[in-house]
């Protein structure tokens, strides 16, 4: 365990590094976070002057969704996009190799070696957001409440980050065909609303194909402090599931891995 | 023990078959027709802790193939692969801690960071603490005498630069069987030179095990006592580069430069004619009988200046190749 903390710790220290070596990036990169939260910003705006009902939920209990989602997206321009995204780079130009070749769970590389600093501040307005929310729609947070609510984030991150890296896995097949997360990332911007808003066809597709309620509206009953024992034992079922099948199919993946030529 | 065995290693591709042009593009688009490439075919040796070995062949012959098979990179599609008492294609954690593969045409360096940060982050990778991973990168650094370069961003380097703190990288966690791909390769001849000089110091100084794979023949003749001859998948000799000489060349070539001309027949009597122009002369002798026959040259004839050759080991090789498998079908 020692190793992977320190490991770790060595990743984050030089993507640090790495991204303060080109100071004007780093810059651009402020600048691009500035406009997300303007446009996230935008988005409440208009929650606010719509004046209709959504789905059964209160426009604060809607903005706890919209918070975290704004949390999840934030997160995945910290880790998971950075990571994720460089896996067919590196199948293509056989860097992969330099990976596979240490003494450490390739998984584990390819989701942490790298974060942005650019989506850390997405990550905090998310939480500010949702806590704001939570608290204008009347939430009192007990310590049951928040636990359940740190669950089901936990559990709505790994389902995501399992399904993203599963869609990035296919890339071993698919080198230069196919970059599939784009496709889940705007499907997931579905969880922008609470998923009573949709209608019952997409709703039913939102829980049970694409697990689109697990990831926004589930752990935001809990924060609401509405959290039932279905969902959370369906949610977290669900987390473990989606994990232990990505890790599964990344190992089925490198059964197949070619390694590309010299 | 061996420390590295194939037994039958064997690794066939499928590949696609595309004919060119929009036909053949929207032939391969509808039916897309597969052809089984065999990369490597049952290819079998064993070698000793501490062995430097040279793999040679043209391009496409199957040594990175092979070297990828026995790092655990690709799984085999038939026979067996041991190194270092692992099955490489089960990637466990010790076999990983006791090999490298070093490949002259990737870099596993930060490319915006000074090559101290890489080496730092493969020291936690490889569970080294800092004190050792200092200690270590010190004694590699001076064997290869890098100093200030380690702390400048690797983009900012030269290639033999950049080639050698690739080797510190590669070679931090001290494994114990190094294979090296193309390790040389784009560097100039001063380059070359120090990343051979500085693998046969390590080799031993760590009685560290090497296979490596050089375009460069200077580096196989430097370095590798035996050598490993593949081509088209199949391996063709195991053996010293001298008896690879002797099988690819049995006879030597011998310049002789006379006093006064000597008639063809006269010649003959020595070795096979290869030219008589006046005065210069050149023989091809059968490597047994060459110091025989040298000794009568030089007793018989006025002699004025002799030189006995090896045909270059390259164009040797390059010949094998070009003649094609009837000529290397001969050698084995």
């Amino acid at each position: 365990m020692g190793r992977y903390l320190k490991t770790l710790r060595r990743f984050w220290g030089t993507a640090l590094a790495s991204q303060t070596e080109y100071q004007a990036n780093l810059l651009f990169d402020l600048l691009a976070m500035g406009g997300n939260l303007a446009g996230s910003l935008f988005m409440i705006g208009l929650f606010f002057q719509g004046g209709r009902g959504l789905g059964g939920w209160t426009w604060p209990e809607a903005l706890v969704v919209l918070g975290i989602y704004t949390l999840l997206d934030g997160v995945s321009s910290t880790l998971l996009r950075p990571n994720l995204s460089r896996i067919v780079t590196q199948v293509q130009e056989g860097t992969l190799d330099f990976v596979l070749l240490k003494p450490i769970d390739s998984q584990f590389w390819l989701s942490t070696r790298t974060f942005a600093l650019g989506g850390l501040p997405e990550i905090g307005a998310g939480l500010l957001l949702m806590a704001w929310a939570a608290r204008a729609a009347g939430a009192r947070p007990s310590l049951a409440v928040v636990a359940a609510a740190v669950v089901l984030l936990g559990t709505s991150l790994t389902i995501l980050y399992s399904l993203w890296f599963v869609l990035a896995t296919t890339s071993i097949w698919f080198v230069k065909t196919w970059n599939a997360t784009e496709v889940l990332r705007a499907t997931l911007t579905a969880g922008r609303y609470p998923v009573t808003a949709y209608p019952q066809t997409l709703r039913v597709l939102f829980t049970v194909v694409i697990p689109v309620a697990f990831l926004t509206t589930v752990p935001a009953e809990a924060v609401l402090g509405r959290p039932s024992w279905p969902w959370l034992l369906g949610g977290a079922g669900m987390a473990v599931l989606f994990f232990a099948l990505s890790r599964a199919f990344w190992q089925l993946a490198l059964r197949f891995h070619t390694s590309a030529s010299s | 023990m061996a420390i590295v065995r194939a037994d039958n290693l064997s690794k066939a591709f499928r590949v696609a078959d595309k004919q060119p042009g929009l036909g053949g593009t929207l032939r391969h688009f509808v039916q897309r027709r597969w052809r089984t490439v065999d990369a490597v075919r049952e290819v079998s040796f064993a070698i000793e802790p501490g062995e430097r070995v040279g793999f040679l062949g043209p391009n496409g012959a199957g040594k990175t193939t092979t070297l990828k098979m026995l790092s655990g990179l690709i799984h085999p599609s038939g026979g067996r692969a041991e190194v270092a008492g692992f099955e490489p294609r089960r990637r466990q954690r010790r076999f990983l801690e006791a090999i490298t593969l070093v490949m002259g045409q990737k870099q596993q360096l930060l490319w915006d960071l000074p090559p101290l940060d890489s080496l730092l982050l493969n020291a936690a990778v490889y569970g080294l603490d800092d004190g050792e991973a200092r200690r270590r990168i010190a004694e590699l650094a001076e064997m290869l005498e890098l100093g200030p370069e380690l702390t400048r961003p690797v983009r900012k380097l030269s290639l033999g630069e950049r080639m050698k703190a690739e080797l510190m990288a590669a070679l931090l966690h001290r494994p114990q069987v190094l294979f090296l791909d193309e390790p040389t390769l784009g560097l100039d001849i001063n380059a070359q030179v120090r990343v051979r000089e500085f693998l046969e110091a390590y080799n031993r100084r760590h009685g560290a095990t090497l296979l490596l794979t050089s375009h460069y023949m200077a580096d196989i003749t430097a370095l590798c006592p035996r050598v490993l001859l593949i081509h088209q998948g199949r391996l063709f000799h195991d053996g010293s580069l001298e008896e690879l000489a002797s099988r690819l060349a049995p006879c030597r070539e011998v310049r002789l430069e006379l006093r006064d001309p000597v008639p063809a027949e006269t010649l003959a009597a020595f070795g096979e004619v290869q030219q008589l122009q006046g005065r210069q002369v050149r023989l091809l002798i059968p490597r047994g009988q060459l110091t025989g026959q040298v000794a009568r040259l030089l007793a018989e004839l006025a002699v004025e200046d002799l030189e006995v050759r090896d045909p270059p080991i390259e164009d040797l090789i390059g010949q094998v190749f070009r003649e094609g498998e009837v000529r290397a079908g001969a050698m084995t």
